[in-house]
């Protein structure tokens, strides 16, 4: 009977075994179909999943919103996760800056009557969809070509570097309210980018995004590296406080 | 079909990717009018916490002690190359030297001035 038994035993726990593997494989992937539907449903309206970025400036205008197609090289996923849970306006004048300003005494001005909020998700959707975004990655190569370096810091002379060598304030706030509003924020980039995205779209924004308004400020490969950590370093800080 | 659509097609069909030279007030206002405003006055959306002001390019008193040759270094080298402020960076990966010659005449047009020696 035991001779039976053990036999029996082991089949049964390869059976388990076999089931649990499946499990695991089959978690993950149901999420991502379930977050490719959402994002095929409620995102593609306005976010490109499938490139390539705009070839003109009249497609340029026309973006809704980030392009999509390399989400899993350029975001964080959690940082997705939760951000869609939550959504706060990342780039001061909206996508397009121009369709969001207008002339002011000083000097012309973000109009927030034009700026709408991003739809937000429920945990099991966000999860979901980050995990979809999360495979979708497009540019590979030149992600593979960046290698970040966490040891070169800028140490104080960090905002510096971004505020007046290379002039990066001009478009972007390094904390809510201060500095430019025609790029995105960058006090959460740290939280929101991959440290190899940050690295290459420095190198070259035009590789991603050949029409964007972002210049080629041609940053040697250690000074790039010091932005980035200065970046994530910024992300850090908590200016709730 | 007539003739010129004729060639179209064919031009679609073998080009696919077939792209315009932007103009060079496209150009302006995807570009320029971040910092230096919705009419060239140097008021841009982004200067609030600039340490030095954008050019006015309607002003036609500083705009004519620049020659074309300075309009178009100082746009696609940026502002250190003629001594000037980073702040305003090299476009030289985003426009091609016809779109930057196309943009210095477009400035002449905002400042209605040209070089005066």
């Amino acid at each position: 009977m035991n001779e039976v038994r053990i036999p029996m035993a082991l089949y049964m726990l390869n059976r388990i075994s076999g089931m649990l593997a499946l499990l695991v494989i089959f978690i993950p992937s149901a999420a991502n179909a379930m977050g490719a539907e959402i994002l095929k449903n409620q995102c593609a309206s306005c976010h490109n999943l499938t490139g390539p970025a705009p070839a003109s400036l009249g497609a340029l205008w026309a973006r809704k919103g980030p392009d999509l197609f390399y989400a899993g090289n350029k975001y964080r996923q959690e940082w997705v996760e939760g951000w869609l849970q939550n959504p706060a306006r990342i780039r001061p004048a909206g996508m397009f800056y121009m369709q969001h300003i207008k002339p002011g005494p000083k000097r012309d001005v973000v109009d927030e009557s034009t700026l709408s909020p991003h739809i937000s998700l429920n945990a099991d959707d966000a999860k979901a969809v980050a995990a979809a975004l999360a495979t979708m990655k497009a540019k590979d190569a030149l992600i593979r070509a960046e290698k970040h370096d966490p040891g070169m810091s800028p140490g104080p002379l960090g905002e510096m570097m971004f505020d007046k060598i290379y002039g990066c304030m001009a478009c972007h706030q390094i904390e809510p309210g201060y500095g430019g509003v025609s790029g995105p924020e960058v006090y959460t980039a740290g939280k929101r980018l991959t440290p190899e995205f940050m690295l290459s779209y420095i190198r070259s924004p035009q590789a991603w995004d050949p029409k964007i308004w972002m210049p080629n400020k041609h940053v040697p490969d250690g000074n790039m590296q010091k932005l980035v950590n200065y970046l994530i370093g910024l992300s850090e800080v908590n200016f709730d406080e | 079909m007539n003739k010129f659509s004729f060639i179209l097609a064919i031009s679609l069909i073998l080009f696919p990717t077939w792209s315009f030279a932007e103009s060079a007030s496209e150009n302006y206002r995807t570009y320029c009018m971040q910092c230096h405003g919705m009419t060239g006055n140097g008021m841009g959306a982004n200067i609030q916490d600039m340490s030095v002001q954008p050019r006015d390019h309607t002003d036609a008193k500083s705009m004519s002690s620049r020659t074309d040759a300075e309009l178009f270094k100082v746009i696609k080298e940026g502002g250190l190359a003629i001594n000037k402020s980073s702040l305003m960076p090299p476009w030289d990966s985003t426009f091609t030297d016809n779109e930057i010659n196309d943009l210095v005449k477009h400035l002449r047009k905002l400042c209605k001035c040209k070089h005066e020696g």
